[in-house]
């Protein structure tokens, strides 16, 4: 888009508000514009936003992109890579960090998968 | 470094080695960022500080410090220095350079690329244009600057950027390595990285949730928008936009207002008034932020070969600094505009922001901003502009909208559209429709975890779940060490421990020893002509790889100026050389205390048929720094003096020393009349009563030692040496007591 400098014309309705009520109206567009970018942040995720899940339950990153990987491929990242785990932990009822690195490694996916999938929505 | 605690010792080089080892053990010594101790009041040395802090145990001042007793006042503001060579270990010598000369903050600049990484890099391979960010190179280089921050005293603040399609794990892993700062600005993927906007800001909720958990510092990526724009100043309020954006989503998140630092770049450089643009933007940005921190960054918007060009530019943005606000200050090196920044250029960036800022203390209280005329009206209009700009992103229906109708980096100055804009698409970009849905089940069990999580009712903390997550057990954190075999630091380590150990010598300008000069030529030629001149000269010269870097016109036709780099073909070895020693000096007040209880008289002359003065008037002339400064009473007695009288004259004054200096040396004339005092004392036998001192440009120490005196001084004595070595042997003498009165 080409537009000529209308500033005249466009600030005719900031030209009586104070410097402080400026400022307001600045801060509170700024929050209106960033507030439905809040909302999707809140409930949305990412590979990169599970894999950080997975470093801090104490996984290497090369666990992490593995595993964040087999939940892409199989639309599952939605439920939580963290989640995930715990779930295959409690199929095989060992500890969560031997149960996550089984997955890394390509095992289990389909008893996690179906014990996920069948998850009530 | 020394023993087997780690510990630097001033006079040692880092162990880097040493650093290495045992890296996996290692654990940060604390979380978050750490000011500065500002000082409201300061007596330094003879002057009153305004602007200061908690002064550093070990630095190098500024060269003029020696007039002022070697003070090194630190400024108020944290003050940081980009350090980006593609090899960390050679980073953290530069480091520590940067330390001693005034920085606090080090900004270690990512490798070309991280930032469409999806996932952490491991290891230390080579980068390009900056290092690749990895676990273990950030243990490193904080347990670096632990060591760097016990030796100068003063904590050090280390940082890099959580930014990219890998934003979330990356802010993971600053917190659990101690990270104390870090770029976060989905904005910044978005317009400049193209990473797609929808994964950008999902992505950066979460990082930047956890960046606050640790005590982070963000700085935000607004100042990118004066880098590329064709006219920097025109896209002032767009900056404002893009800083409240950050500043609203990041206070939304979580995070603390006072840990949040928008970057700001003073917006335009001479020959443009930029004062006049520059300081109205800045007093507009600190007014509508109130409460935000500000990191002042340099410009490099117009910044090309001429490092005097750029230093005076950033000479005046620090003006703008100290005449409105700043919490952090940005360096930028002055050969940025020529190469990857190389190291002593990082120390001279740091000087320069000392220097000013120092040099400026106290302004406020000499001058003020003016609140109304130019600048009112100026603050009033970018205020204004930038309310409209937000107000048609609202209308346009929202931010992704904005972008994807190319709002953004417009070179109009807006309300003005240039139709120039960069235009991302809301499903394309690095990383598009990798973002989904949580679903109702969506769970994660670790602590500082943005966005919805269903947790099971009752647990005191989320990762209780699963018996601690690493950002509250640590030890939890998984450490590799090396992925590639040929690609890693201790490889490159190698080659410089066979250089090292073999005594060899190079000067280097970035990494251990590669090679690089500089030099400086003029040729009374047109440009084109000197700088075909220069390469051929430095071929010529046996040097390797001849680059011009710079070239100044000083007139068409008359001359042009420049800068070459090159490498250099040969080594020295360190045993070959010969090092002069260095005398050692007694303190000034040393030197005044001995003489004041003793006092102490010397008999001077030019001796022979010698009439230069010169030097020895430098020696003996108070106002040149001479001896009789420390009080010493010296007997002039003139130029072509017969060495009799001198030795006369001496006896008649009952002197502690007698001071000869010869100049002319044809036919050895020189030592002649060294031998010649000192066999007259003898005959005289008052050889033990006396110092007997020799000079001159040809004279050495052990030249007049063989003459029988009790020293020699050549070139580049100064009369703190003569004066120093005088009191130390009259106590000596005094001590095996010979000689004195």
């Amino acid at each position: 888009m080409e537009r000529p400098d209308d500033f005249e014309k466009r600030r005719e309705h900031l030209k009586a508000l104070s410097d402080e009520e400026l400022k307001e109206r600045f801060w509170q567009l700024a929050e209106e514009i960033v507030r439905p970018l809040y909302d999707l942040a809140w409930s949305h995720t990412s590979p990169s936003i599970e894999r950080s899940v997975l470093l801090r339950m104490g996984f290497s990153s090369l666990e992490a992109k593995a595993i964040v990987s087999g939940l892409e491929k199989r639309g599952l990242l939605g439920k939580g890579a963290g989640r995930a785990v715990l779930e295959y932990a409690a199929i095989t009822g060992t500890h969560y960090l031997g149960a996550g690195k089984a997955l890394s490694e390509g095992k289990g996916w389909e008893e996690l998968s179906r014990r996920l999938g069948g998850a009530p929505r | 470094m020394s023993g087997n605690e780690l510990r630097l010792s001033p006079n040692e080089k880092m162990d880097i080695q040493k650093i290495l080892e045992d890296l996996e053990h290692y654990r940060p010594r604390r979380k978050g960022w750490v000011w500065r101790e500002k000082v409201a009041f300061q007596k330094i040395g003879p002057f009153e500080y305004r602007n200061t802090s908690k002064g550093l145990e070990r630095s190098v001042p500024l060269p003029a410090a020696k007039y002022f007793g070697g003070i090194d006042p630190q400024p108020d503001f944290t003050i940081t220095t980009e350090i980006a060579s593609g090899r960390f270990e050679d980073d953290l010598r530069r480091m520590r350079m940067a330390a001693w000369h005034g920085a606090d903050h080090m900004m270690v600049i990512r490798t070309a690329g991280q930032s469409h990484i999806d996932g952490l890099l491991e290891g230390t391979p080579e980068g390009v244009g900056g290092i690749p960010i990895t676990r273990k190179q950030l243990r490193a280089t904080r347990k670096a600057l632990d060591l760097i921050e016990d030796e100068v005293g003063r904590p050090i603040n280390l940082h890099s950027y959580v930014s990219g399609v890998a934003g979330p794990e990356i802010a993971v892993l600053f917190a659990e390595e101690g990270v104390n700062g870090a770029h976060q600005d989905p904005q910044y993927n978005v317009l400049y990285r193209n990473v797609n906007m929808v994964r950008s800001f999902v992505d950066a909720a979460c990082a930047k949730k956890v960046m606050a958990s640790a005590g982070m510092v963000q700085i935000d990526g607004a100042h990118n928008a004066n880098a590329t724009a064709r006219e920097a100043w025109k896209v002032m309020p767009e900056l404002l936009v893009q800083h409240a954006i950050n500043c609203a989503f990041s206070t939304m998140v979580g995070m603390p207002k006072e840990n949040i630092a928008l970057s700001t770049v003073p917006p335009t450089a001479p020959p443009a008034p930029c004062l006049a643009l520059d300081l109205p933007y800045a007093v507009a940005l600190r007014w509508l932020f109130s409460g935000y921190k500000i990191r002042a960054q340099q410009n490099t918007r117009y910044i090309e070969s001429d490092m005097r060009e750029a230093t005076v530019t950033h000479v005046l943005n620090l003006l703008v600094s100290r005449l409105t606000s700043a919490d952090i200050q940005s360096t930028i090196t002055p050969d940025e505009g020529r190469n990857v920044p190389w190291h002593y250029n990082n120390i001279a960036a740091v000087d320069t922001a000392k220097q000013v800022l120092s040099g400026l203390d106290s302004l406020k209280e000499l001058v003020e901003v003016k609140r109304d005329g130019l600048i009112k009206e100026r603050v009033r209009e970018l205020a204004e502009r930038a309310v409209l700009f937000l107000e048609e992103i609202k209308e346009k229906g929202g931010y992704f909208n904005a972008v994807a109708s190319g709002f953004f980096v417009d070179s109009g100055y807006y309300p003005e559209r240039n139709g120039d804009g960069i235009k991302r698409d809301i499903d394309g970009g690095v990383g598009a429709g990798t973002v989904v849905p949580r679903d109702p089940g969506y769970m994660a069990p670790v602590c500082h975890h943005f966005g919805y999580n269903k947790l099971p009712e009752g647990l005191s903390k989320p990762c209780d779940l699963i018996g601690g997550c690493t950002l509250c057990s640590p030890e939890k954190i998984v450490f590799i060490d090396e992925l590639d075999p040929q690609d890693n630091v201790e490889t490159r380590l190698e080659k410089v421990r066979k250089e090292k150990e073999a005594g060899l010598i190079r000067p280097e300008v970035q990494w251990a020893g590669d090679g690089y000069i500089t030099m400086t030529m003029f040729f009374a030629e047109p440009a084109d002509v000197a700088e075909a001149a220069a390469i051929a000269t430095a071929l010529k010269l046996g040097l390797e790889e001849p680059l011009v870097i710079h070239k100044g016109l000083m007139h068409p036709a008359e001359g042009t100026l420049i800068e070459l780099k090159a490498r250099v073909p040969v080594t020295v070895r360190r045993d070959e050389l010969e090092i002069p020693e260095k005398p050692e000096v007694l303190s000034p007040d040393e030197i005044r205390e001995d003489v004041r209880k003793n006092p102490m008289t010397v008999v001077a002359a030019t001796v022979g048929e010698d009439e230069h003065s010169v030097g020895m008037r430098e020696i003996i002339d108070i106002k040149h720094g001479g001896i009789e400064g420390f009080g010493i009473r010296a007997v002039y007695l003139g130029t072509s003096v017969p060495v009799e009288k001198v030795v006369n004259a001496a006896i008649e004054h009952d002197a502690d020393a007698i001071l000869i200096s010869t100049i002319i040396t044809h036919a050895d004339i020189h030592k002649k009349n060294m031998e010649r005092l000192h066999k007259l004392c003898v005959e005289k036998g008052v050889r033990d009563r006396f110092i007997l001192v020799g000079g001159g440009t040809q004279v050495t120490d052990e030249i007049a030692k063989s003459c029988g005196l009790d020293a020699g001084f050549g070139r580049g004595t100064k009369g703190i040496h003569v004066a120093s070595f005088l009191v130390k042997r009259r106590s000596e003498l005094r001590k095996r007591g010979e000689g004195g009165k």
